[in-house]
């Protein structure tokens, strides 16, 4: 189903639609076929015009089992589409599902339009005199139903082709089957008279320019790419499998020729310490991960504070606490990135806002942890990592400069004297000749870094510390104001995934009046110098967040602003319409 | 290089801070007498230690150094040595460090092969927090924290890197200087993951642990030293030696029986077997201490950076503009 998700997707961006996506599946590999808890779903917006979000309730959906039906039938609207599989709502099938009854005889749908086609009877028909068993029939019956859909909603079948010649290629009578299946359901969907018409969706007004689809995982991969080729240093990522976070591995995998270096460690723990010592060696040092590890890398992280050393973490957050439901998304590792490390330990942080926007928070994390000789946490999540948007490519050489110069001079070396503005330190890499220094966790003299148990300097280099990543701030952007920059009567204050459903619930409060306005952050440590001001101007702040209100304590405990929370912990992103609901009580009061 | 290197060029100017007395003092002072020898110049050269008395030593080198945290080192080192194969890098640790808290990692850089030099300080205690037993003490140790003695079986350093299946496994004693100066030499010639433990003499919390093995009356009768292709051969009077019977080991005196040398046990370091027999040896077998075993098999960091050198050969090197634009692009005009 992710697969057919996937794919229609690609055909949408082709289409010069604007997109968006959910894929939403269990953690289980196999879970068993049929069950509520087995339920793979894609949701998939696409849209003539610009959209935020995968959308709240989806117009059309495609059940291939009555499990399916049951797990999403809730958020159809009324006389919203539905297509069923008929053959799949067996006995055994509503019973696994929890249906005492058959929806499609109960007059339980009556609401809605629904057309029960006979999948895998057509797909094995479509298939016939192939010679497949039963079980590769079976398989087909995706790219069927894929057919389908790309004829009700015109979409070009090109991509789809070449994908599954691409994919199939050393299987020929696999791609056959295949191709044969997603060419009979187009021409089904063409030929029968079940579907009152077909849509065509024109292709959205968005910006000019050159478009891809991406995923956030493979956004934040090609983030640190750029980054390293920007600065002329190879890229290094120790990193542990871990759902959502493993798709980042997998892309830097394969492109081995930049050079990247991945090394799949043996536990969270050696994936950033191995991150430190290559950043150590002058590497553009990563680490990848979701909440579970990052737990395990603060240690760690707190040695490369302490040392000065520049690698990037990055955070696929996930829901929590423990195992937590691990394909689902959550923001709730906020303040263990701030604060989870033992000792007064401060470190930059940026989320990504979309899943295209976390190429640019990747090559920004970089771009600071090297200018500022700091480790920096970047924040995805689930929800960033899966889903995908189309991407207006940058231009390769327009991208900002990214230097690292590395001290060769030896005279006056000192292994912690800063640069004036940045308060850096030099990065002396191990091979330099007369710079040979020892880097270690236990409290440094300034300048020369040997150890030292002298309170003052104890206090001295904590403050330096701190200063030093206080003063990032310096050259964070002025904060943007969605809707009133002057004030008003309201600001919804968000970071990271939650922007698509916040944008939305904002512009559609604002088109009927509401004096309602959108602030979304991308730097949460520092923050930025004018968002103080900017919350000021409003009369209400709210902080909405999926977690139990930890940008609300930041902000309340840094300002001393009275904001107020809008919180969701579900493992799914909020919807637009629940914002919507929220931003009209607060200002009916 | 225009001169030759001295043992000073690798003295740093921090002063020494083990207690007076400290098997490290010896360790240090053969490192440093022993690093001239190899042609390095300090600043090609890295110490990476993790936490404990033993992990002070890379403050005591005037090369690169590290002090990173507790059982970590391995994996510091890795990320450095498969990104600068260039560096000569060491990690240095202790019994705590190394097979306690870090012992996951350090079983996986064995295994892995990667070209590290790592010496393994064995005191069989906990130093650094005042006496607790280690994972190497012996079971029954009175210590603070076992004031009933130590339930805890231990580990063997030697069989546990073989279990690892090091590609270098090797033992010297602190205060044996010519001994240790060879095996350092051993370890740093081996290209892969060398693991050298290094008994050494805790005295403050464990004073005496290995004085059958250093005290000059004793120890050649405790001290079985293993040389590749030679006989197992040991004792005062070099007349006692290892035979097998069947399967098993026993020591025998040689002239006794009619037992000649050539009814001992050769040594060969590339036998795993044999390794793994004499890194199980305790009383009243002789301790053994020597290359243990040794055999050539592809680094981590060279295959590493052989597929990178590969895949640029074979795709170019890395165009960005072109990544950035791969798969499926469309225009919005």
């Amino acid at each position: 189903m992710q697969l057919t998700g996937m794919q229609f997707t690609a055909e949408s961006a082709l289409a010069g639609n604007d997109i968006a996506t959910l894929p939403d599946f269990p953690a289980e590999i196999r879970a068993p076929a049929g069950t509520l808890a087995g339920v793979s779903g894609f949701q998939l917006n696409f849209s003539s015009s610009e959209i935020f979000t995968a959308g709240d309730e989806p117009n059309v959906l495609v059940a291939m089992n009555p499990a399916a039906l049951k797990a999403n039938l809730e958020d159809v609207p009324p006389n919203g589409l539905i297509i069923v599989d008929r053959e799949a709502f067996t006995d055994a099938n509503l019973k696994r599902a929890g249906y005492t009854s058959n929806p499609l005889s109960d007059h339980s749908l009556d609401k809605y339009q629904v057309i029960e086609v006979d999948v895998t009877k057509l797909t094995t028909l479509a298939l016939h005199g192939l010679g497949l068993n039963n079980r590769a029939v079976f398989r087909c019956r995706n790219m069927f139903v894929l057919g389908m859909l790309s004829w009700l909603y015109q979409r070009p079948t090109q991509s789809t082709i070449q994908y599954l010649e691409g994919r199939f290629k050393k299987t020929p009578d696999v791609l056959e089957a295949n191709l044969r299946a997603f060419k009979s359901g187009y021409n089904y969907g063409e030929t029968t008279e079940m579907f009152a018409s077909s849509y065509e969706v024109p292709a959205a007004k968005i910006k000019p320019g050159l478009y891809r689809n991406i995923t956030g995982n493979a956004a934040t991969a090609l983030g640190f790419v750029a980054a390293a080729v920007k600065s002329g240093r190879p890229l290094f990522l120790g990193s542990y499998p871990i759902t959502p976070a493993s798709d980042v591995l997998h892309e830097l995998s394969a492109l081995k020729n930049f050079p990247v270096y991945t090394f799949q460690a043996e536990d969270e723990i050696a994936g950033v310490a191995s991150a430190v010592g290559a950043a150590f060696g002058g590497a553009i040092a990563i680490t990848t991960t979701s909440g579970p590890g990052m737990n395990l890398k603060e240690e760690a992280i707190g040695l490369a504070v302490k040392v000065e050393l520049p690698p990037v973490i990055t955070d696929v957050q996930r829901a929590g606490p423990s195992t937590g439901m691990p394909t689902k998304p959550e923001q709730a590792d906020l303040l263990m990135a701030m604060y989870g490390r033992h000792g007064e330990s401060p470190i930059p942080i940026i989320a990504a806002a979309t899943p295209a926007d976390c190429f640019e928070c990747a090559y920004e994390a970089v771009r600071i942890a090297v200018k500022y000789m700091t480790p920096v946490v970047l924040m995805t999540d689930g929800q960033l990592a899966n889903g995908a948007e189309p991407w207006l490519l940058p231009d390769a050489d327009k991208l900002p400069e990214i230097k690292v110069e590395f001290r060769t001079d030896p005279n006056g070396f000192m292994p912690y004297s800063r640069d004036e503005k940045t308060l850096a330190r030099p990065w002396a890499i191990p091979g330099t000749p007369g710079l040979e220094h020892r880097l270690g966790g236990i409290t440094g003299e300034n300048l020369t870094g040997n150890i030292s148990y002298s309170p003052a300097n104890h206090e001295l280099m904590i403050r330096i510390r701190a200063r030093k990543v206080a003063g990032i701030a310096q050259e964070i952007p002025p904060t943007e104001v969605f809707g009133d920059p002057n004030g008003g009567d309201l600001v919804v204050l968000g970071w990271g995934s939650t922007f698509g459903p916040i944008r939305e619930a904002v512009k559609q409060a604002r088109e009927k009046g509401r004096k309602v306005s959108h602030i979304h952050l991308r730097y949460l440590n520092p923050l930025p110098r004018d968002l103080a001001d900017q919350l000021r101007k409003f009369k209400q702040v709210m902080v909405a967040e999926m977690n139990m209100g930890q940008l609300l304590k930041m902000i309340r405990a840094d300002y001393l602003i009275d904001a107020v929370g809008f919180n969701k912990i579900q493992g799914r992103p909020f919807k637009v319409s629940e914002l919507v609901t929220r931003i009209d009580r607060a200002l009916e009061g | 290089m225009a001169t030759a290197l001295t043992r000073k060029d690798f003295v740093s100017d921090q002063e020494v801070r083990w207690c007076p007395g400290c098997g490290d003092y010896a360790i240090l002072a053969q490192v440093q007498k022993t690093m001239p020898e190899f042609g390095i110049e300090p600043h090609k050269v890295v110490f990476i230690s993790g936490i404990g008395c033993s992990s002070r030593f890379p403050y005591y080198m005037n090369t690169y150094g590290f002090h990173t945290i507790h059982g970590r080192a391995p994996a510091i080192a890795t990320g450095l040595k498969v990104t600068r194969p260039d560096l000569d890098v060491w990690v240095v640790t202790g019994d705590g460090d190394g097979l306690s808290i870090g012992g996951n990692h350090l079983i996986h850089v064995l295994r892995r092969n990667v070209d590290l030099k790592i010496l393994l300080f064995n005191n069989r205690i906990y130093g650094l927090t005042k006496g607790q037993y280690s994972p190497t003490s012996e079971v029954g140790k009175i210590t603070k924290s076992t004031p009933a003695g130590s339930v805890d079986f231990p580990f063997n350093p030697i069989t546990v890197a073989l279990g690892a299946h090091a590609t270098f496994v090797a033992r010297s004693v602190d205060v044996e200087q010519k001994h240790l100066g060879e095996m350092l030499k051993r370890a740093h010639e081996h290209r892969g993951a060398s693991f050298l433990e290094i008994l050494q003499n805790c005295n403050i919390f464990n004073d005496g642990a290995f004085n059958d093995l250093s005290d000059k009356g004793i120890k050649a009768d405790h001290q079985l030293v293993l040389e590749h292709g030679k006989p197992l051969i040991f004792g005062k009077n070099r007349d006692k030696g290892i035979r097998m019977v069947g399967m098993r080991p026993e020591v025998v005196t040689l002239g006794q029986n009619g037992v000649t040398e050539k009814d001992l046990v050769v040594h060969d370091e590339t036998n795993l077997a044999l390794a793994f027999m004499l890194g199980n040896f305790e009383a009243p077998m002789p301790t053994p201490v020597g290359v243990f075993y040794a055999v050539s098999r592809p680094t981590y960091d060279n295959a590493m950076n052989q597929q990178l050198e590969e895949a640029k050969a074979k795709q170019g090197p890395g165009d960005l503009a072109k990544l950035l634009q791969k798969g499926d692009t469309w225009s919005v005009n």
